[in-house]
């Protein structure tokens, strides 16, 4: 089961935060601090895998994480999921951000924080994964938000 | 009121903000907005309030006065707005807050919805944060989802069930009619999320796990078309087909195959079949490989299979990927207990992966590299380990020094060997040993007397380079206030010795006491380490001053130990020989192993037989203390650790007293010798090639004679300390019945000390047809006559007899 999803920028700010489990609002943050502070040491050439920080939860937990420019996915999981599978689907879950929003960048994520999350909706559900296949995915997507728009009306909504 | 703006202008906003207090004051004025906006009950905007109110939320601001919007949100028509809604919910609500069950029925509805995507986004809700009663309540929904024809509800409908199955175990049955016709989906989403709720299934449920082993061929096949399906777009990853759905797959065949054999059968070809066909090249084969090989270790594989799987670990162990051996050393972790050897072929691998700059890379090859270690290779191996100690982060010095010593302990091939890398362990790494490893060292290098001083004397030439480390020269004050003597006498065999005078020893000492750099336990070591040199060197006056002068000293532990040392000097100047005199082998409190005699005798009679098997000596940790404790516990020659004799040692104790006391009552069981020591236990026996074979002309001499026992003393002299003579008695029987249950006991004068091993047998053939031998060491510190009262039981023809005879006849030559 993965138990959050964090990505955050290279000094520690975030730009998408995802719990599936149950977390207090300070103890999120302090997640994050945590986590970006044990991720943020690591070298370039070093091995995307890092025993769980202490608040996160114990010894079966680990991040796995991928800096892509400034950067970092970072999805912490126990056991049952397989390191290099997730490692599979964080490059997915960035392709398919990548299709969705025509050449991402961090700017992307921070103005369109709620349309990452209905992405990230359609790849990993409950902490479980739950469609890989980008172009399926995309679709789904794309539908979705021609839903929203055909009740646009004279405001725009958002 | 204007309409409210933008989320895209907040973050803009927000983004120019050049403080944190700057944000804080936008983010609350934004708030307020926020909030009288919700008071107006506005519908339109509501969607674009709540937006901007998760965006402050992720950035740690209180959002919780949003709730209840969302779920108005929830039950607008409007697909915008459920959409943001449901994302609200998801993050901002949660069971802990009542607030949750009044999306039930929205929910319910929503799962019924015309739309799918509507209930899409339903079931991805109940999914992610849905409580028990919701869970419940909604159970039924789900499950008619689950039997839809329409893909995209049907996978996320399997994922929520997995969801509820958490939430609330006793549904699962109701599950169970909507998975039997999962796995003949042809869309992958489906299939992929089907597995996994049969994995959950099959792992909460072992009546479950049985139903679902039928699926084991089918399983099969969706596993042997992926892999020969060759190219297909939709599903390809880096040219390999749908590797997720793999990875699912294998694991869920896993957990089917673990302990059951036909399964395991089943998928014997197709783990074949992956684990050779699998493209390495990218991280996806590589992914799918190694779930292969999890799987083969798990599941009851033929041999070959097994092979071929630790093979390939072995060969992501050369991989240039760090994630790929990373992911290795954590799976040959697992499978060292069952496949040792195997593992160990890979074993220089591992040990060159402790080189590696990726710290968790080291810890993984740190802790499969402890695990490797055996009788065969501990020496190559330990020198990587020392090699690694030296070098490694602190963080692992502590675990590293902790399995290094175990290590050693278990399979040392030789004593020097042990000490010179315990030592070694000590001067790298010294203050990161965990405390018991002191005692333990002292008791070690107590029980090694050959080596003590090779191990005193490279203790001091250490010691002189650095006295920073609190453990090594807590070690090694001890053993220069032990084994002093020999330091100075420069008696080393092993190496060159070094010249050291009495003046450099006591210099080193009282050094160690005034640094600052000792804590005040290694300065009460040192304190008694220059009072236990007091007999053994002869620079006493020195000695004394030094005492004296910490008599006055601010630490009270060592303000008490000098005024009792100094005590000592003055009014009990006579008990202070026998007071500090050397430590007798000390044994480890707890017996590990089976107490077997075996270890003392040619026989393996148990401790019960033998009285003769007196209560060993437990000496707690070597605490200074332990001195005053001698008083009460035994002075022994430290020789052998057979099971020595012991003399209940009251200090006027008369010779009857001694002898009525040694008809000792419940004999504890010889204890357990560290498994390094076989040599010399044998030794006990026979000859003792640490004692001076050769008669050193001391003639032998008749000590009884009485009723067809005879008792022969032969003498010989120690040569590893010359105080101490070696008496051999022989006993034979002249008679024509055997005598058995023969015991011989000893007592001595209280200015000697007395050590008896055990006897070869306690049964004395008849006729003069084998002598019973047993050795004496008698300590003689003082030169006296030596004069001996001996104490005979045995039975004879059925009856038991006892005797107590005084031997006065000992050649001069024994004693002087």
């Amino acid at each position: 089961m993965i138990k959050a999803i964090l990505i955050f920028n290279n000094h520690g700010k975030p730009r998408l935060i995802r719990f599936y489990q149950y977390f207090a609002e300070d103890m999120q943050q302090q997640i994050i601090r945590e986590t970006f502070h044990l991720v943020s040491k690591r070298d370039d050439n070093v091995c995307n895998f890092l025993e769980g920080g202490s608040l996160i939860g114990g010894s079966d937990y680990k991040l796995i994480y991928r800096h892509y420019a400034t950067l970092y996915f970072v999805f912490c999981v126990d056991s049952s999921e397989s390191e290099l599978g997730i490692l599979d689907l964080i490059q997915v879950f960035v392709e398919t951000l990548d299709k969705c929003f025509e050449n991402v960048c961090e700017l992307d994520l921070i103005f369109h924080m709620d349309k990452v999350h209905y992405i990230l909706q359609e790849v990993v559900m409950g902490g479980m994964v739950l469609e890989t296949n980008m172009n399926e995915i995309v679709a789904q997507v794309e539908l979705q938000n021609r839903m929203e728009k055909s009740e646009f009306v004279f405001i725009s909504r958002m | 009121m204007p309409a409210p703006i933008r989320l895209r202008e907040l973050i803009r906003t927000i983004r120019t903000a050049r403080t944190q207090a700057e944000e804080r004051e936008m983010i609350q004025k934004e708030s307020a907005a926020i909030r009288s906006s919700f008071r107006e009950e506005d519908n339109t905007y509501r969607c674009r309030n709540v937006a901007k109110l998760l965006y402050m939320h992720m950035l740690g601001y209180p959002a919780h006065f949003g709730q209840l919007e969302c779920l108005k949100l929830i039950a607008s028509q409007k697909f915008t707005d459920k959409r943001i809604g449901y994302l609200g919910a998801m993050l901002l609500l949660d069971e802990r807050q009542d607030v949750h069950l009044l999306m039930t029925n929205c929910i319910k509805n929503d799962l019924n919805h015309s739309t799918q995507y509507v209930q899409g986004l339903a079931l991805c809700t109940l999914g992610c944060m849905g409580s028990s009663e919701m869970c419940r309540d909604l159970a039924g929904e789900v499950e008619k989802l689950l039997k839809t024809s329409n893909s995209y509800l049907r996978k996320k409908a399997a994922l929520c069930a997995v969801h509820v199955i958490r939430k609330v175990p006793e549904l699962m049955e109701m599950f169970l009619p909507a998975t039997k016709n999962l796995l003949s989906e042809k869309n992958h989403g489906v299939l992929h999320t089907s597995v996994v709720l049969l994995t959950e299934m099959c792992e909460r449920s072992p009546d479950m796990l049985s139903h679902f082993r039928k699926l084991v061929p089918q399983l099969v096949r969706i596993l042997k078309n992926l892999i020969m399906s060759g190219y297909s777009p939709e599903h390809d990853v880096s040219g390999i087909s749908d590797p997720f759905l793999q990875v699912r797959i294998l694991r869920l065949l896993r957990i089917l195959g673990k302990g059951d054999d036909d399964s395991s059968e089943a998928m014997n070809d197709i783990l074949a079949q992956v684990a050779t066909n699998t493209e390495t090249s990218k991280n996806v084969g590589n992914a799918i490989l190694y779930e292969t090989v999890l799987t083969i270790m798990d599941i009851k594989s033929e041999s070959g299979l097994r092979v071929l799987a630790i093979n390939i670990l072995g060969r992501f162990l050369l991989n240039n990927d760090k994630n790929i051996r990373y992911v290795a050393l954590t799976s040959l972790l697992k499978t060292v207990q069952t496949d040792h050897n195997a593992v160990q072929r890979h074993r220089s691998t591992i040990v060159d992966c402790l080189k590696d700059l990726d710290v968790s890379i080291k810890r993984r090859a740190m802790e499969l590299s402890f695990a490797l270690v055996n009788g065969n290779n501990i020496r190559g191996m330990m020198k990587e380990l020392l090699y690694f100690l030296d070098s490694c982060d602190p963080e692992f010095k502590a675990d590293c020094a902790s399995g290094i010593f175990l290590a050693a302990e278990k399979y040392a091939p030789s004593k020097r060997w042990h000490i010179d890398t315990i030592m070694r362990v000590l001067t790298t790494a010294g203050s990161y040993v965990r405390d018991d490893c002191v005692p333990n060292l002292i008791q070690l290098i107590t029980n090694s007397v050959e080596m003590h001083a090779y191990t005193v004397q490279r203790l001091y030439k250490a010691l002189l380079d650095d006295i920073s480390q609190q453990p090594f020269v807590q070690v090694s004050s001890w053993c220069i206030g032990e084994y002093g003597d020999l330091l100075v006498s420069g008696q080393c065999e092993e190496e060159d010795p070094i010249q050291v005078t009495e003046d450099e020893v006591l210099d080193v000492l009282e050094g160690l006491l005034a640094s600052n750099l000792s804590s005040p336990v290694t300065r009460g070591y040192a304190l008694t380490a220059v009072m236990k040199l007091s007999t053994r060197l002869s620079s006493v006056n020195r000695i004394k001053k030094v005492v004296s002068i910490y008599g006055s000293s601010i630490d009270v532990e060592l303000q008490q130990r000098a005024v009792e040392y100094n005590a000592l000097f003055k009014k009990y100047d006579h008990m202070r020989c026998a007071l500090l005199e050397r430590m007798p082998i000390m044994e480890k409190a707890a017996a590990n192993g089976p107490t077997e005699t075996v270890q003392t005798n040619g026989e393996a009679e148990p401790a019960g037989l033998e009285p003769k098997h007196p209560p060993t000596i437990i000496q707690p940790a070597n605490q200074a203390n332990d001195l005053l404790d001698l008083l009460g516990g035994n002075d022994v020659v430290p020789v052998i650790s057979t099971a020595p004799a012991m003399k209940p040692a009251s200090a006027g104790g008369e010779l009857l007293d001694l002898l009525g006391g040694l008809s000792l009552s419940a004999p504890t069981p010889a204890p357990p010798i560290p498994m390094s020591q076989p040599p010399f236990l044998l030794d006990g026996l026979s000859s003792q090639p640490l004692f001076n074979d050769i008669a050193t002309g001391i003639p032998p001499m008749t000590a009884y004679n009485k009723n067809g026992l005879k008792i022969d003393f032969t003498f010989e002299r120690s040569n590893t300390n010359p105080n101490i003579a070696i008496i051999t008695i022989h006993a034979a029987n002249s008679t024509e019945a055997e005598m058995t249950n023969f015991v011989f006991q000893a007592a001595v004068p209280k200015t000697f000390q007395l050590q008896l091993l055990s006897p070869s047998s306690s049964i004395i053939p008849a006729l003069n047809q084998g002598p019973v031998t047993q050795v004496i060491k008698v300590l003689n510190p003082q030169k006296q006559q030596l004069r001996m009262r001996i104490k005979l039981t045995y039975n004879h023809k059925g009856s038991p007899v006892q005797d107590l005879a005084e031997v006065n006849n000992f050649p001069p030559q024994s004693w002087q």
